[in-house]
């Protein structure tokens, strides 16, 4: 590292290249006999360390990735407004699986917050038990949404509604799946040695933003197209 | 807050992996951002050449009425890949990434940027998807749309091309996203501490705007391109009005992100302008604060225009009356900071050099593009000349005359921070004096064109345009030319130029208080704390303290 090994400059490094965040930690443990504990380099190092802005840098790209979204739903009420409906096509949905899965996923968003807070009390355990509840939760309503795809009475190309439906519920299905994918591997790792400990939040803070963000769409989701 | 760090473990904290040094770490997955600047840079020219190929080609089918130097599909074709090659894999990258990754650290006092391997998987996206898009050309047929790809045309166009175009588009807008998500970063999170927003270069400032607008605008673009794909793969027919779809909602998406991506091409190449005419005019910046905002007014106007491109496809009244109004109002931000390098020029001590020169071109070009990009805002107007030459030349007016220009001036401003040798100066006038003309033969005779009602994207024309259609042809031909003084510049100077020194225009920007070239990380003591960018002919001498002062 080429971070001064003297310890009284007050370290003004950034980004180094090989470490994508977190650095000013990597400058306090670098520099020679200058045990700085987290506490001392948060005190007067807040002029100086930069913090952490992966979660940032995660919070902008959810705002691009909303902004797909957003674009899905303008086409879609356009489509609505502008179109005529295609002969034998219906707006209206069957609403009673969709509201399950509403509850379904608004609930994982609460037991992912539970999961969050366990880890903060230092309850490894009752964090990884949240987190499996969550994934149960998001596959469940990944289940919820193929038993719709199979029992709707049209499919991709029939009409402008069905296609749309489908591209946006799908577009969503992805996200959960994702979703669904990253709170398994944080689950693996939070085992006992892994690498998501007290100390290393971040990837579980992460996936925890990027879940609400994807039941917020959802949320959008279910009252632009089965309520409207 | 900094409890989320991870701490070093007891284990001795792992080296970096070692980058190849020297020239090979230019064709390596470096994460240093002034490699992958200089990477987006020299990989932005090369497909600037392919673009000006191709450009080329079409100059030449007009020579004449008829279409007698290729088909009318090729001819098709060749404006397709040069429209998508110069926005997507030239203008954008190189004035955002290039400049953009080199610059933007320096500036707010970082040794790199917030996420240095994202920087290099953004590059990375860009020579696949570049060779994936002029593949397209050899294994089949490209796409044959022009780069708006309107529905219903580019459904009915070849589907082989069209959708390796929309993979590859795709693929640039992802390194588009993740390049600005980083620069947002970077700006808003990576200052060096004691460094106001307020206090950076103005280079900053606009690329913050353009990064707010890649962010905003690039993924409904991306939603689009995607549904395109679904109509031309699985026969959906969202945009397509014979399956009972619309054709015109796609514009409405596609100019969504489309007009603020003129935005995303010509603010970053403001704030270029704004560094380099203090520097060679040896005055400060006029009016700084009055430019923060007017960048900020374009961005927010920028994202609600876009229908000012579609007044012929039968939008109501009260829209045409809206996007008139709007766009007509986004020449009041970029008239100040007209003004503002204006009045930074008056009364300066202008150096006339190769970097000068062309930035008093931009100047130039730019006001003639902004002022046809009023009256193209009329919606009268606007039907008359809809589609025509008119539109071509206005639209080069901006992103050549203007971004292009800008580019060629930034290249011999930042050379000796690039290779710590000048560039050679005779050889730089030469460049510009052919590139003005050239620029200007070309494309100004095509405003008479379009006004008199030549259409564009067509290989032929009435015969009563051959004339100044050739004349046009010459402007080509000269500005091709002028790439060969630039490029024996560019390499004669890399080996055999002038040693330039640290500092050779005594500059005050951060970027000139380290070497030339820079060392990894920018700075070999702490980095500088620069508070007065601008600080030219200010008494007693500029403030360029070093950290360790209190």
């Amino acid at each position: 590292m080429t971070s001064s090994s003297a310890p009284s400059p007050i370290s003004t490094s950034a980004a180094s290249p090989a470490l994508a965040a977190g650095l000013s930690v990597a400058d306090a443990g670098a520099s020679q006999g200058a045990e700085v504990s987290h506490h001392a380099e948060a005190g007067h190092g807040a002029e100086e360390g930069h913090g952490d802005f992966r979660l940032f840098g995660l919070a902008t790209f959810l705002v691009a990735d909303g902004m797909t979204f957003a674009g899905f739903f303008a086409a879609y009420l356009t489509f609505r407004a502008v179109n005529p409906l295609a002969e034998g096509g219906n707006y209206e949905l069957e609403l009673v699986l969709p509201t399950v899965n509403t509850i379904l996923l608004l609930l994982s968003s609460l037991t992912f917050h539970r999961a969050a807070k366990a880890i903060h009390q230092d309850r490894t355990q009752a964090c990884r038990n949240w987190l499996l509840v969550t994934a149960a939760l998001g596959f469940t309503f990944l289940g919820g949404q193929m038993v719709e795809y199979f029992s709707l009475p049209f499919g991709l190309t029939d009409n402008l509604f069905a296609s749309t439906f489908y591209a946006i519920t799908g577009f969503h299905g992805l996200h959960v799946t994702l979703g669904g994918l990253m709170i398994l591997i944080i689950w693996w790792q939070s085992r006992e040695g892994g690498r998501v400990t007290r100390a290393n939040l971040f990837p579980l803070e992460a996936t925890e933003l990027y879940w609400h963000f994807v039941d917020g769409i959802w949320v959008l989701l279910y009252g632009i197209l089965y309520l409207l | 807050m900094t409890l989320t760090l991870s701490p070093p473990t007891a284990t001795p904290e792992p080296q970096a992996p070692l980058q190849p040094q020297g020239w090979l770490r230019y064709f390596s997955f470096s994460v240093d951002h002034k490699v992958i600047g200089l990477q987006y840079l020299v990989c932005g020219f090369l497909f600037y050449f392919v673009g000006g190929a191709l450009a080329g080609m079409i100059r030449t089918e007009l020579l004449t009425p008829l279409s007698d130097f290729m088909p009318r599909e090729t001819y098709n074709e060749v404006l397709t890949l040069h429209g998508t090659v110069m926005i997507f894999l030239w203008i954008v990258p190189v004035v955002n990434g290039a400049f953009g990754n080199y610059l933007i650290p320096f500036y707010v006092g970082a040794r790199d940027m917030a996420f240095p391997r994202l920087n290099a998987v953004a590059f990375w996206l860009i020579p696949p998807a570049g060779l994936l898009l002029i593949s397209s050309y050899f294994i089949g047929s490209a796409s044959q749309s022009g780069w708006t790809a309107y529905p219903p045309l580019s459904l009915t166009t070849p589907a082989t091309g069209q959708v390796i175009w929309i993979l590859s588009v795709l693929l640039l807008g992802s390194s588009s996203i993740l390049g600005g998500i980083n620069f947002i970063a970077t700006i808003l999170k990576l200052r060096r501490p004691g460094l106001k927003m307020l206090q950076l270069p103005m280079f900053c400032w606009a690329l913050l705007g353009t990064s707010i607008l890649v962010v905003l605008s690039t993924p409904v673009l991306a939603g689009t391109l995607v549904l395109l794909s679904f109509d031309i793969i699985a026969h959906t027919g969202f945009f397509n009005p014979a399956l009972g779809g619309n054709a015109v909602v796609y514009q409405h998406l596609f100019w969504f992100y489309s007009h603020p991506a003129v935005y995303i091409m010509v603010l970053p190449a403001f704030g270029l302008v704004s560094e380099i005419l203090p520097v060679h005019a040896r005055k400060p910046l006029f009016g700084y604060i009055t430019m923060v905002y007017s960048i900020l007014a374009i961005v927010v106007l920028g994202l609600v225009v876009w229908a000012h491109h579609m007044f012929t496809s039968g939008t109501p009244p009260w829209m045409r009356l809206f996007f008139t109004i709007a766009t007509s109002l986004i020449a009041v931000p970029t008239g100040i900071k007209f003004f503002n390098w204006l009045a930074t020029l008056w009364g300066g001590k202008i150096a006339l050099n190769s970097a000068m020169l062309f930035s008093c071109g931009f100047i130039f070009n730019f006001v003639f593009g902004g002022i046809t990009g009023v009256a193209l805002a009329q919606v009268p107007f606007d039907i008359h000349v809809h589609d025509t030459y008119f539109v071509v030349a206005h639209f080069h007016y901006i992103v050549y005359g203007g971004t292009v220009f800008v580019i060629f001036g930034s290249v011999y401003h930042w050379y000796p921070k690039f290779t710590g040798r000048l560039a050679n100066e005779t050889l730089g006038r030469l460049h510009f004096v052919l590139t003005f003309i050239g620029f200007n033969l070309c494309f100004a005779p095509q405003h008479w064109l379009g006004l008199n009602g030549m259409p564009r994207r067509v290989a032929e024309y009435d015969p009563q345009f051959t004339f100044v259609n050739q004349v046009s042809s010459v402007g080509a031909l000269l500005m091709a030319i002028s790439t060969l003084p630039f490029l024996i510049n560019m390499i004669y100077s890399a080996f055999a130029g002038e040693k330039a020194g640290d500092n050779p225009w005594r500059a005050l920007t951060p970027e000139w208080l380290t070497s030339s070239p820079p060392p990894v990380e920018n700075w070999k003591g702490p980095a500088p704390l620069v508070t007065h960018p601008y600080g030219y002919g200010e008494a007693p001498q500029p403030q360029a303290v070093g950290a360790s002062s209190p």
